[in-house]
């Protein structure tokens, strides 16, 4: 199937996608991996939440009261 | 911090915070030492800049993060070498060799929750310090430095594809890192 990718692969796209914008193909067999597949979609959560904590992590290391 | 007395102590003070993100950025002593030197007399250069910079820590991490980027393009050849470390492939003892998960991802509960503690923030320094050398400089470049990808590779004369599998390691380790010191047992998150 040509949509088809496996957790490992989607792994690999979903923390590429932290860099660049992912292609439209790509974009669509995440979509429906995550669909099915909860072990990917948590991988999904935690990498938004890296993403977040690292922002915050960022503007408090600026932070004039952050130590 | 009008009056010029104060300005050494304050600069004293926050010096051991510079340093501490340079040698997350850098990952060597002698350049980090020199970045902050540089900051410093950067700063010291516009006294009249003390008196408008109520947020004097914010304004020096400024400086510093142009003086970083400066000792990078100085150092590229070095600061692009890699370790063993670096090299390791972590994937494999993620992942089956029909692409299965061995583990599943835990959830991480609500996000908000661990992102409002600030020993949170102290967990993922402590991972980010962790992480090998060239892994470590990359990720910082990318995430504190706020890099683009294209400038990065120019500035280290790397391939985009090494860039890309250097920062995919990094985040790995990363939340593996996290998953194991903040996420295990449940108690905080």
């Amino acid at each position: 199937m040509i949509l088809k990718r496996t957790c490992k692969q989607v792994s690999r796209l979903i923390l590429q996608a932290e860099d660049q914008a992912l292609p439209l193909k790509e974009r669509l067999a995440v979509r429906l991996h995550l669909w099915a597949c909860t072990a990917c979609t948590r991988f999904t959560a935690q990498v938004s939440l890296m993403r977040k904590a690292t922002a915050r992590w960022r503007h408090y290391s600026e932070d004039a009261s952050g130590d | 911090m009008t009056d010029a007395s104060d300005v050494a102590p304050a600069l004293e003070k926050l010096r051991p915070q510079l340093l501490k993100f340079a040698l997350l950025q850098l990952r060597n002593a002698a350049w980090a030492e020199d970045a902050v030197s540089e900051t410093l007399l950067a700063a010291l250069e516009k006294p009249q800049a003390f008196a408008r910079q109520s947020q004097l820590k914010t304004w020096l991490i400024g400086i510093l993060k142009h003086k970083l980027v400066d000792q990078i393009r100085r150092n590229c050849r070095e600061l692009s070498t890699t370790s063993a470390d670096d090299e390791q492939d972590f994937e494999d003892e993620l992942f089956q060799a029909d692409g299965h998960w061995r583990d599943a991802p835990q959830d991480w509960g609500d996000p908000e929750h661990s992102l409002r503690q600030v020993e949170f923030m102290q967990v993922l320094e402590a991972c980010v310090d962790q992480l090998p050398g060239q892994q470590g400089r990359l990720f910082m470049m990318r995430e504190w430095l706020e890099l683009e990808t294209e400038e990065i590779c120019k500035t280290l004369q790397i391939s985009p594809t090494n860039l890309w599998v250097m920062l995919h390691r990094a985040r790995l380790r990363l939340r593996e890192c996290l998953a194991l010191n903040w996420f295990a047992g449940g108690s905080k998150a």
